[in-house]
C-alpha cells in the first residue's frame, strides 16, 4: 500500500469496474467526512465491490444490512449514539445508489428526514439499477435505454423523466440539500464537510456515470459527468434552510447531444430530432429553473 | 411487587426494568399498549432511553438493528402484519449476530384481516434463526423477557429472542402478577457489553457480502449455537428462579405427565385452559396430561421425547397451519418419534382457535374424546359448517 492510498478511508484493492464513478465519489466522501465517521450502507454495487468476505476497503466503521434500509439503521445508530453522549463527536453517513435512494430505500428515508436525525444521507447517482444488469430505476433519465427500458420500434426507452429527489428531500424542510458531480471533487468533499457541520438530516445526490451502464469508454467518467452539468441536465444546487444559496453556473450551456452521444444508452435517439428537442427542453427547463445561466463577463464589466 | 396488571402493562414493566438504550415501534394492534406503557416512562423521565416513532415495522427493526449494532440494548415489539413486514429484517439480524429482544402480540395473518389471536405469524418465521418463547400468561410474559435479554446476550449465543404472547388473551388481559425488584434484575441481568460493534476507535465491517466460499458456515454456526441455546436456557432459568423464587423449566413445563395416559401438547395461553380440564377430568379419574412447550426455537427434541415417550395418546394443538402440510408443531413432534425405542401409539393433530375463535373448556375436552385409536392428522375443532354450505 502506497503512502497515499493510507490516507484514504476507502482502501484501493477493491473490486469496482474501471472507470466506476461511485467508487472516486464514495472515496472522496469518506475521505472529507473523516475517520470519525460511521456508515451504513444499502445494497448496491459499493456494498459488493468493497466488502466481500474476508476483505474490506473500509477503514471506518461500516454497515450493510439490507436493500432499502440504511437510513432506518443509520437513525438506529444515531440513537445510540445519543443514549452513548457520543453524537457530537462521531458523524453518521447513509449512502445507497439511486434504487435504494429514491426507490425502495425512499420510505425509510423520508422517516429519517421527517424524525430529525444528525445524518447525511448520500445517493450516488448512476442512473439505473446497475448491481443487478442496469434496469430502470425512478432517477433513470428521460429516453435512457435500460434493461428493463429497452429501446425498440414502439418505444425510445426510459418514458418519465428523473423523479425529482433533491426536490423531495427539501420538501421535508431538512436544513441541507445539495447536488454535485463526481467531475467536480473538490466541489463534493466541500459540500460533505458543510453538510456534516450542520446539525439535522441532509441530503447529498451525487452524479457518478457508470461506464458499464451508461455504455462509454471508463476513461471518459469525468468527462461524461461534466458535460451532465455543462449541458444543464444534471444541475449542481445547494439549499440551505430550504432557500436556493449555490448554482454552478454554465458560462455557455453545451448542446445536450455533445452529452449523449458519448454514450451507446443514448445512441437509439442521435437519429430522432424530436426526442433530442425532447431532452434539450428538460436541460433547458433546468436552467431557467436553478438560473444556471452566468451572466456573460462583459456584461459585468459594462453594466 | 404484587398486583393487578395488564399483560402489556406487565411487559412494559419487564422491559423497563432491563434499562433497553434504544426502543424502536410501529403501531399494531394488539401490541400498542406495550410501546405505550414504555412511551410514557421515557416521557416521564422513569426510563432513560432513546425511543424512535418509526414509519413501518421494517425501519423499527432496522433501527433496533443499527442501534444493537452500536453495542446497546435494543427492544422493539409488532405483531402478525407487521412481524412480516420485519419478515427480512428478522433474518437479518439473527445473521448478524444481534441480540436484539423483542415481542410478538400474536395475532392470525390477513386475509381475510383479522386482528385476534392465533400464533400463524411467529410459527411462520420458525425458520429466521431467532429463539421462539411462547408464555402461558401474564407472569410468564413478563418474566420471559427478562431470560431472553440474558439469553440473547450471553456471550456464547449471541441471537435474537423473540417472546411470543398471545394477542389480547394475554396483552389485554388482566391478571394479579408479581414484578420483579430492579435490585434483582439488576443482579440477574449484567450491562450488554460487547467488542464487537460500530465504533471509530476499532473500525469494523459488519454485514459484507458473503459468496459460496463462506455462507454455509455462517448458517452453521447459528445452527450449532441453537444447540448451546438449549443447554444454556436450563442454567439461565435456574438463575433466575432462584433470584426471582419461581419453578420455570424454560423449555418445557410437563403438567400432571408421570402416569398419563392421554396428553395434550400446546403452546401458549391455551395451556392455563388445558390445564383446567386436566385437573377435572383427573378428578374424575382420567389419567391426563399436558405437555407445554416453552421453547420452540430450538425445538427441545430430548426433553420432548422424554416427556412423552411413556405416554400411549397424545393430541398436538395447533393454533397455526402450514397449508397444504401437516400442522406445524404436530408434524414436528411426530418427526421426534421416528424410529425411536419408545414412542407414543398414536399422535393426532388438532387445529384450533385460528383468527381468535375462543378455545373453551368444551373444545378441550372434546380434543380428549376425539383421542381415541383413530389417528387424526389436522382435525379442526369447533368448525362451523354453516359456513361452508354458502353457495357461491
Amino acid at each position: 500500500m502506497s503512502e497515499q492510498d493510507k490516507k484514504h478511508l476507502l482502501a484501493s484493492g477493491h473490486t469496482a469496474c474501471s472507470g466506476c464513478g461511485q467508487a472516486i465519489a464514495a472515496r472522496l466522501v469518506i475521505d472529507a467526512a473523516g475517520s470519525n465517521t460511521i456508515i451504513a450502507n444499502n445494497t448496491g454495487c459499493l456494498e459488493v465491490f468493497t466488502t466481500k468476505y474476508p476483505e474490506s476497503s473500509w477503514e471506518v466503521p461500516w454497515i450493510h444490512s439490507l436493500f432499502e434500509n440504511a437510513a432506518a439503521v443509520a437513525s438506529g445508530i444515531e440513537a445510540a449514539l445519543k443514549y452513548l453522549g457520543k453524537k457530537q463527536d462521531i458523524n453518521v453517513i447513509c449512502q445507497a445508489g439511486d434504487g435504494g435512494t429514491a426507490d425502495i430505500g425512499l420510505q425509510a428515508l423520508s422517516g429519517m428526514w421527517e424524525r430529525g436525525h444528525d445524518c447525511l444521507s448520500v445517493c450516488y447517482d448512476n442512473e439505473a439499477y446497475m448491481n443487478t444488469g442496469i434496469q430502470r430505476s425512478g432517477l433513470t433519465p428521460f429516453d435512457t435505454n435500460t434493461t428493463t427500458s429497452p429501446s425498440g420500434s414502439e418505444s425510445f426507452g426510459n418514458p418519465r423523466p428523473k423523479k425529482p429527489m433533491p426536490e423531495i428531500a427539501k420538501s421535508h424542510n431538512i436544513p441541507y440539500v445539495a447536488t454535485a458531480s463526481v467531475a467536480f471533487p473538490l466541489d463534493i468533499q466541500k459540500k460533505v464537510k458543510k453538510a456534516l457541520g450542520i446539525k439535522g438530516p441532509k441530503y447529498l445526490q451525487i452524479h457518478v456515470p457508470c461506464p458499464l451502464g451508461w455504455r462509454h469508454k471508463p476513461g471518459l467518467t469525468p468527462e461524461v459527468a461534466k458535460l451532465a452539468v455543462l449541458t444543464g441536465l444534471y444541475p449542481i444546487i445547494e439549499y440551505e434552510s430550504g432557500k436556493l444559496t449555490q448554482v454552478r453556473k454554465i458560462s455557455k450551456p453545451s448542446p445536450v447531444e455533445d452529452y449523449l452521444k458519448l454514450q451507446g444508452r443514448f445512441k437509439h435517439v442521435l437519429n430522432s430530432s424530436e426526442e433530442i428537442k425532447k431532452i434539450q427542453e428538460i436541460a433547458n427547463q433546468n436552467i431557467e429553473k436553478y438560473n444556471l445561466l452566468a451572466q456573460p463577463i462583459s456584461d459585468k464589466v459594462n453594466p | 411487587m404484587k398486583g393487578y396488571l395488564e399483560g402489556s402493562q406487565a411487559v412494559a414493566e419487564a422491559v423497563a426494568l432491563c434499562k433497553p438504550a434504544v426502543i424502536a415501534a410501529y403501531p399494531i394492534t394488539p401490541q400498542t399498549h406495550i410501546p405505550e406503557g414504555l412511551s410514557h416512562k421515557v416521557a416521564d423521565g422513569k426510563l432513560r432511553c432513546q425511543f424512535v416513532n418509526v414509519e413501518s415495522e421494517h425501519s423499527a427493526a432496522s433501527v433496533v438493528l443499527g442501534a444493537s449494532a452500536c453495542g446497546v440494548r435494543v427492544y422493539t415489539a409488532t405483531s402478525s402484519q407487521g412481524l412480516f413486514l420485519m419478515g427480512e429484517v428478522l433474518f437479518n439480524i439473527a445473521g448478524m449476530r444481534l441480540p436484539v429482544v423483542l415481542t410478538c402480540a400474536n395475532r392470525a395473518m390477513s386475509a381475510p384481516i383479522n386482528i385476534w389471536n392465533d400464533q400463524q405469524d411467529s410459527v411462520s418465521l420458525r425458520d429466521s434463526g431467532w429463539v421462539q418463547l411462547y408464555v402461558e400468561n401474564i407472569q410468564e410474559a413478563a418474566d420471559f423477557h427478562i431470560m431472553a435479554y440474558r439469553l440473547a446476550e450471553d456471550r456464547n449465543i449471541m441471537l435474537p429472542v423473540m417472546v411470543c404472547m398471545d394477542g389480547y388473551t394475554l396483552t389485554h388481559g388482566v391478571e394479579n402478577a408479581d414484578t420483579p425488584e430492579q435490585n434483582g434484575v439488576d443482579r440477574f441481568l449484567p450491562p450488554y457489553k460487547t467488542n464487537y460493534k460500530l465504533d471509530p476507535e476499532n473500525p469494523i465491517t459488519m454485514g459484507v457480502l458473503g459468496d459460496p466460499d463462506c455462507y454455509t458456515e455462517t448458517r452453521y454456526a447459528i445452527s450449532e449455537t441453537h444447540k448451546k441455546v438449549l443447554k444454556t436456557i436450563p442454567k439461565i432459568v435456574e438463575d433466575f428462579n432462584k433470584i426471582f423464587n419461581r419453578s420455570y423449566n424454560g423449555l418445557i413445563e410437563a403438567y400432571r405427565l408421570k402416569d398419563a395416559e392421554r396428553a395434550i401438547v400446546a403452546m401458549g395461553s391455551v395451556c392455563g385452559t388445558v390445564k383446567e380440564v386436566v385437573d377435572s377430568l383427573r378428578a374424575k379419574g382420567k389419567k391426563v396430561g399436558l405437555l407445554k412447550i416453552s421453547t420452540y426455537r430450538p425445538f427441545p427434541v430430548q426433553e420432548i421425547y422424554e416427556a412423552l415417550k411413556g405416554i400411549s395418546k397424545i393430541a398436538v394443538l395447533d393454533r397455526a397451519l402450514s397449508l397444504g402440510s401437516y400442522a406445524p408443531l404436530f408434524s414436528e413432534i411426530k418427526s421426534i418419534f421416528f424410529n425411536r425405542k419408545k414412542s407414543p401409539r398414536i399422535i393426532s393433530s388438532f387445529i384450533v382457535g385460528l383468527g381468535g375463535r375462543d378455545i373453551t373448556k368444551e373444545s378441550i375436552k372434546e380434543i380428549f374424546k376425539k383421542l381415541t385409536t383413530k389417528e387424526l392428522t389436522g382435525e379442526f375443532i369447533d368448525l362451523k359448517p354453516e359456513l361452508l354450505q354458502e353457495k357461491l
